[in-house]
């Protein structure tokens, strides 16, 4: 019985042993609301500016911002900077081989990017450059360390600086001070992220509202159905004992 | 005698319509004590048509190029009308599949339905199994992301540690050095044509055998046995339609609730059935952090990993590795109980039973996680249960207190 015991114990324990070599840096909760149309827009805006230079999203279309409830005219008038008509995709001028002579590496595709890396992931990642003499850009990011990618929106949130503390002999980042400010306050910049990681979300599967509206449909359906089955099946069986 | 009639009789002269529905559906007696457990091989059928009606509209505009299969997929998700309905229907339904066949599976052990006469039904079903593996994982490279990728490399580099040939027979399997635009193209061919025709083929055969000798039951009696005198009907048989088919449809609706509240509201099930780093295009270049193949294969990948290697080879691992499947076929010799049901076997049967489903669980658990020593050692004691299920079962079954059977079928 202890012999038990003691197994029950280990394999209660097991994944705690297998993931503790994990990722040690806790993920902000990111603020994903795909019903919050004017926050997409935002995000939308932010995405063609900031991002959509160095980095394409090959597989959405322009005119699939429709569903943010933008008309034809705003997005080619407002968003649309490297296209000619809102059927296109959002493709860049950058070619592959430019990217990774610039950066190291070439910048990722971000039409799925929220699918691969998550929406937490994202929403920290934006908001934890910091200034580091040691890298190639002069920034490094405390959940991707010595990452190829500069700060690209560094003259909105500023320049931010790491406070270590000493952690086992090592020293380790604690959190990040802003030491340089950029436009927008810090607030407005973290407000302004979570626009944009919202559109992130939305653009990784711009199907997933219709989706989930469609299933509780589905379900409703289902169920009424299952009524009529259950009944149909106790109708036929009653004369069998 | 009506219109219809007449045309039925025009029919029959020259196809036995009438009697292969009799023989199939409105005559064939199923024993009238099914429980739960009997609606995974219906719901397996579903999910076999509707794995293959997806793939059909799927394949319509999916392009089987490494250049262009990624994107494919996202313009399916994006630019197909209910293309997103189409591809989840199929992601979910491959992961669904298996989740019902392993329940199928776990029934049979259950209630020995694997047991004389029904040896050959097993036998055809253990084939379907190994056909669906192959068809799961040749579909699974076809989105080429980086997970597809990456683990069918892992899995073909598994035949390089064949010794003397492997080599040459992972480059074969292959078409290139390492995984490539000819892979995924002959990948794509024994996915959509290949080996769907060849499970077709073994489950007409799976069915075909079941009819010819009868449906086992809960009990593990023989309905056969009590026959009408008259009719010859057995006695607690009842005609599998209409009643079958109407309970079917109750557990039909069941399952699509299941089935719907996963498509629509969790498609990618946490991970388990849609990878996070699937949604990476695959890079040739690039290994990512941790491959684990998807969650219907784990088990054997952790027998695999629990193997230790022999002078630098993985080769036992893989010897391991199949033969934890080719044991399943001789699952009708190795059991000498007088009874075939979970419910008159005695207490070793049943506890090794449980052991074995312990064990298979917890190495498919292992098997999605990095290999870290602690998980090695209890691979490698779940390993070792997971075989001894079977090569001890010729012993504890026949030393094993049996109660004894019923005559009839009991509720």
């Amino acid at each position: 019985m202890k012999r038990l015991k003691n197994f029950l114990f280990l394999l209660a324990a097991a994944p705690v042993v297998a993931f503790a070599a994990g990722p040690s840096v806790p993920l902000d909760k990111a603020p994903v609301n795909l019903t919050d149309k004017e926050s997409l827009q935002r995000g939308a805006r932010v995405f063609v500016n900031y991002c959509l230079n160095c980095h394409s999203a090959s597989v959405m279309r322009y005119s699939r911002l429709e569903d943010l409830g933008l008309t034809e005219e705003q997005i080619t008038g407002n968003l649309m900077f490297a296209a000619d008509k809102p059927g296109e995709t959002m493709t860049i001028g950058m070619t592959k081989a430019d990217g990774k002579a610039w950066f190291g590496a070439t910048p990722p595709d971000l039409s799925v990017i929220a699918r691969s890396r998550g929406a937490d992931w994202l929403y920290t990642y934006l908001r934890t450059f910091y200034r580091d003499d040691s890298t190639v850009t002069g920034w490094n990011n405390t959940v991707f360390d010595k990452v190829g990618m500069p700060h690209a929106m560094w003259d909105l949130q500023g320049e931010m600086a790491p406070v270590y503390k000493t952690q086992d002999g090592h020293d380790v980042i604690e959190r990040l001070e802003l030491v340089k400010p950029g436009s927008v306050t810090l607030a407005q910049y973290d407000a302004m992220v979570g626009d944009l990681v919202n559109y992130l979300v939305w653009m990784g599967e711009p199907a997933q509202v219709q989706r989930k509206q469609l299933g509780v449909i589905v379900l409703l359906f289902l169920a009424v159905f299952f009524v009529v089955a259950y009944y149909l099946k106790k109708e036929f069986w009653k004369d069998i004992h | 005698m009506s219109a219809l009639q007449k045309m039925m009789g025009w029919v029959d002269d020259r196809f036995p319509l009438t009697s292969t529905y009799k023989a199939h559906l409105s005559e064939y007696y199923a024993p009238k004590n099914f429980n739960f457990w009997y609606f995974f091989g219906s719901l397996a059928l579903l999910l076999l048509v509707l794995q293959i009606v997806t793939g059909i509209f799927l394949t319509m505009n999916y392009k089987p190029d490494a250049e262009l299969a990624f994107a494919s997929v996202e313009y399916i998700m994006r630019d197909v009308e209910w293309g997103w309905l189409i591809r989840y229907m199929h992601s979910t339904g491959a992961s669904m599949f298996f989740v019902v066949v392993y329940l199928h599976m776990f029934r049979g052990l259950m209630y020995g339905s694997y047991r004389k006469p029904r040896e050959l039904i097993w036998i055809f079903g253990v084939l379907i199994y190994l056909v669906l593996m192959a068809e799961a994982f040749a579909g699974y490279l076809l989105p080429w992301g980086q997970m597809s990728y990456w683990g069918a490399q892992v899995i073909v580099n598994l035949f390089a540690a064949v010794p003397f040939i492997g080599e040459d027979l992972s480059i074969w399997i292959r078409g290139d050095y390492v995984i490539s635009d000819a892979t995924l193209n002959r990948f794509f061919a024994f996915h959509v044509i290949a080996l769907p025709l060849v499970l077709l083929a073994l489950v007409v055969a799976h069915l075909v055998a079941l009819h010819e000798v009868g449906s086992n039951n809960p009990d593990g009696i023989e309905i056969k046995k009590h026959k009408d005198p008259v009719t010859h009907i057995p006695l607690d048989g009842i005609p599998f339609h209409p009643y079958y088919t109407v309970k079917d449809i109750v557990g039909v609706i069941v399952f699509l609730m299941v089935f719907s509240a996963i498509l629509f509201f969790a498609p990618e099930m946490g991970g388990y059935f849609l990878e996070a780093a699937n949604f990476v295009p695959a890079d040739s270049l690039k290994t990512p952090e941790h491959i684990a193949p998807l969650w219907y294969f784990t088990p054997f990948y952790a027998i695999l990993r629990a193997v230790p290697p022999l002078f630098g080879s993985q080769f036992p691992g893989v010897v391991a590795m199949g033969m934890s499947i080719v044991l399943m076929f001789f699952l009708p010799w190795l059991d000498r109980s007088k009874v075939k049901s979970i419910r008159y076997r005695g207490p070793i049967y049943k506890t090794m039973l449980a052991l074995f489903i312990v064990s298979f669980i917890g190495l498919g658990y292992l098997g999605l996680l990095p290999a870290t020593p602690v998980a090695t050692i209890f691979a490698q004691i779940f390993s070792v249960i997971y075989f001894l299920f079977f090569l001890l079962m010729p012993w504890y079954t026949s030393i094993d207190k049996t109660k004894p059977e019923p005559e009839r079928v009991t509720g």
